[in-house]
């Protein structure tokens, strides 16, 4: 690097001129944008490095477990960096999503030393975490020896961070103070409208601000639409068919899946008067303006079929309208994004969350090397590169989302989508009661669903008779 | 120690050598076997001991011995009965379905010719397809917006007929797959059959001006009944035991309208980490298959009996 470049970046990294500054410099030098971008996460390592000594486990070789997935691709774009930073060698297997947590569950359960770190989501450790295969974090993190002054464990959102934490305790708050940090997120999804602005305008619909103006919408785009329908929403028969926009609304209701009583027992609360009501309308925004294959749906169909103009709009993951707006898609730049609060009544969204993230086995032999990474994967730099680089979408980190670069890349493509992440957040955070049953009693809600769309079972009947089943297993798992 | 063994072995006389291999022959010809059957066993008496345990991996401090409380509590589980009958149902259906439809390709397809053979090869191409691919691409042939199939059926006045992700027609759906792929299967063994059946009560029938169907009901089909149990005997342990397709296709939805018991011990296992009651499910499902096998092996050997005209 030549000697003005380098104290150009230099002086950006340790902050005395700004980022405009920084861009016009080195613009006046003859370096490119991409250029500047490597150069300031080359010169961000190197002032990472002045401070902690980070060459510590220097040597020592990691191997994760990741998933086929946006946020890993970000990993692995930097992870040269991280080898550079800490002279650590890192491998990985890496398996696509389907089989991911089969994957994830056999290491685990078998004890396997192969792995030393891996991508877990946070309702995932509510399995590893009470069964002892993952660590809890709060060890390292509080350890000022292993954890560099720059992380800033308190810059990430503090409903996210928070949603990785549980004491372990069924029905326990999560992000109590006895909790333990199972996961750190890498990123997280809130669940939010993505509707398409081109069939929007042109049929002169309004984007739709509760689940009566939803359910209206829908049915008025299905009319106008040709071979496609009003809004896609998943329906498979899983656990993942309730946590994104079904419990997003459900929530913003003020409804939970379940109570705890003073004895500390839990016992199922969906089949209330507020919920059935609720149940009865998304039951029928199914029947008229979903697809028609809607018990088959997961996020992907969902999610390409957003993205094909196939339905006028979807209420699920924001980062699923993300990469459905890129380029690739027949509806690439026509996809805009809007906060939603179901509950008139309520006066913002609360989405439910869904957030990648990573773990530390139990059964690694190098801890401490393996924390190395998992700071680093996880810190601020990290974070702003996959941001602004990658497909880093949604940064859990406060300080990502008060980037200017990267607010104005999100908004130069992404019509409402930072505006929306700004409504949300304040009240995004996982929903569900962390306990050791979710998977089932959520599969369970999900068939319970089907049987409903299908007319199998009246709502009220199918709530009641579900919450029975649950108090049933709840009771017999002595919980 | 080891030197001094083999100073011994050098000392023995020829013939006490060979006594030695001799006893110990047998032994090690059977060797093989032995260690192959411990390595099935040892799996097999593991999931006997989880199905007797209250085991959910992520419950770790409940964990014991609760011997058939798992068996018991399916009595009073209405699931583990719908499991059961869909099952069954999905068995009978398939094998049924898949022997009629094989019979009748390999009665057509029984002379020998250019034709037939190129057409018998051809049949077999579903067979060489893994189910779980078969089951994705019957997916997409079926998918409302832009599968060919669900275009046929608007052309034929059924514009809402949606296939697996419907109640009503989801286990029509995937019989149907399974038929697709495994009716080949059954075909080449009926056709094996049918051709190395002895020419002598045919041709006697011909002289006689026995008429067709009589020859197929008293002679051909008698003659072929140890095949077709064979190809029934396979198809139903293997039917009983759907994975792939159904899971691929519906992963036992809509409701629990598909959910075999291998989905639902799948489910059980890896997303509810239920050790215990997975295990149990597969006990019951390994003892309904041993059932099924005994009774077709049986009257399998019967029939073979009576075929040589020792019964």
């Amino acid at each position: 690097m030549y000697e003005k470049e380098k104290d150009l970046v230099d002086a950006f990294v340790r902050g005395t001129i700004s980022r405009r500054s920084l861009i016009k410099s080195l613009g006046a030098l003859g370096v490119t944008a991409g250029t500047a971008g490597m150069l300031v996460n080359m010169a961000t390592t190197n002032a990472m490095a002045a401070d902690f000594d980070w060459m510590k486990h220097k040597g020592t070789k990691l191997k994760l477990l990741l998933n086929k997935h946006p946020y890993a691709d970000a990993m692995i774009a930097n992870i040269e960096n991280f080898k550079k930073l800490t002279g650590i060698e890192v491998a990985y297997d890496i398996f696509p999503e389907d089989v991911y947590f089969d994957k994830v569950t056999a290491a685990l359960s078998s004890k396997s030393t192969e792995y030393d770190a891996f991508m877990s989501g946070a309702y995932m450790t509510w399995t590893y975490g009470p069964a002892g295969w993952i660590d809890d974090l709060n060890q390292y993190i509080k350890d000022p020896a292993k954890t560099n002054p720059m992380y800033a464990f308190g810059d990430f959102l503090p409903g996210v961070i928070k949603s990785c934490a549980w004491n372990g305790v069924p029905g326990g708050a999560l992000g109590s103070a006895d909790a333990k940090q199972w996961c750190i997120p890498l990123a997280y999804e809130q669940n939010n409208l993505t509707y398409n602005k081109r069939i929007f305008d042109a049929n002169k619909l309004k984007v739709p601000k509760n689940i009566d103006e939803l359910l209206d919408t829908a049915k008025a785009a299905k009319a106008v639409m040709k071979d496609g329908y009003g809004i896609g929403v998943r329906g498979s028969r899983s656990w993942a068919t309730i946590h994104p926009g079904f419990l997003s609304g459900y929530s913003n209701f003020e409804q939970k899946d379940l109570n705890k009583d003073a004895k500390g027992k839990l016992t199922a609360a969906m089949n209330t008067p507020v919920s059935k009501e609720y149940h009865k309308k998304w039951v029928k925004m199914i029947q008229e303006s979903g697809a028609p294959d809607w018990s088959t749906h997961t996020w992907y169909q969902v999610g390409t079929d957003v993205g094909a103009g196939k339905s006028a709009m979807m209420f699920d993951a924001d980062i699923l309208g993300y990469f459905m707006n890129g380029e690739g898609n027949k509806e690439a730049g026509n996809l805009a994004f809007s906060g939603f609060s179901a509950n008139p009544a309520a006066k913002a969204p609360t989405p439910n969350i869904w957030i990648w993230a990573m773990a530390m086995s139990s059964f690694s032999k190098q801890k401490d090397a393996t924390w190395y990474f998992l700071q680093w994967v996880t810190g601020p730099e990290h974070d702003l590169f996959g941001a602004q680089k990658m497909n880093l979408v949604n940064p859990a980190r406060a300080s990502v989302w008060a980037d200017g670069a990267f607010r104005d890349k999100m908004t130069k493509s992404y019509a409402g989508y930072v505006e929306m992440h700004d409504t949300s957040a304040p009240g995004a955070s996982i929903k569900f009661t962390p306990q050791p049953l979710f998977f089932d009693l959520t599969t369970e809600w999900a068939s319970t669903l089907q049987k409903m769309v299908a007319k199998e079972v009246p709502v009220d009947e199918g709530l009641d008779k579900l919450a029975e089943s649950v108090n049933k297993q709840l009771a017999d798992a002595g919980l | 120690m080891a030197q001094s063994l083999s100073a011994m072995f050098d000392k023995m006389t020829p013939q006490f050598k060979f006594k030695i291999s001799r006893r110990w022959l047998p032994y090690l010809l059977s060797l093989p076997a032995l260690l192959t059957c411990i390595g099935i066993l040892i799996p097999f008496f593991t999931a006997v001991a989880y199905s007797l345990q209250r085991f959910r991996l992520s419950q770790p401090a409940g964990r014991r011995w609760n011997w058939g409380e798992n068996y018991l509590a399916f009595f009073n589980d209405s699931s583990f009965w719908n499991t059961l009958k869909v099952s069954v149902t999905y068995a009978v259906l398939t094998v049924v379905i898949e022997l009629l439809l094989a019979l009748g390709i390999a009665l057509l397809l029984q002379k020998r010719s250019r034709v037939n053979n190129f057409v018998s090869i051809m049949l077999l191409m579903p067979l060489m397809t893994a189910p779980a691919l078969a089951a994705l691409m019957w997916k997409l042939m079926t998918n409302p917006g832009f599968g060919i199939l669900s275009y046929f059926v608007k052309v034929l006045g059924m514009p809402n007929f949606n296939w697996a992700s419907d109640p009503q027609t989801a286990m029509f759906t995937v019989v149907l797959v399974d038929v697709w792929v495994y009716t080949p299967f059954i075909m080449i063994l009926l056709l094996a059959g049918l051709r190395s059946l002895p020419p002598q009560p045919f041709e006697a029938a011909a002289l006689d001006g026995v008429p067709r169907w009589f020859v197929f009901w008293r002679i051909t089909l008698p003659m072929l009944t140890p095949y077709m149990l064979t190809a029934t005997l396979f198809r139903a342990i293997e039917s009983i035991q759907q994975f792939d397709i159904i899971y691929a296709m519906t992963q036992g939805g809509p409701g629990d309208r598909l959910t075999v018991f291998q989905v639902e011990a799948y489910l059980n296992f890896f997303q509810s980490t239920n050790v215990g009651r997975s295990a149990a499910l597969m006990m019951i499902l390994w003892a309904l298959t041993y059932f099924l096998s005994n009774l077709f092996i049986k009257n399998w050997l019967r029939l073979r009996e009576r075929a040589r005209g020792e019964a």
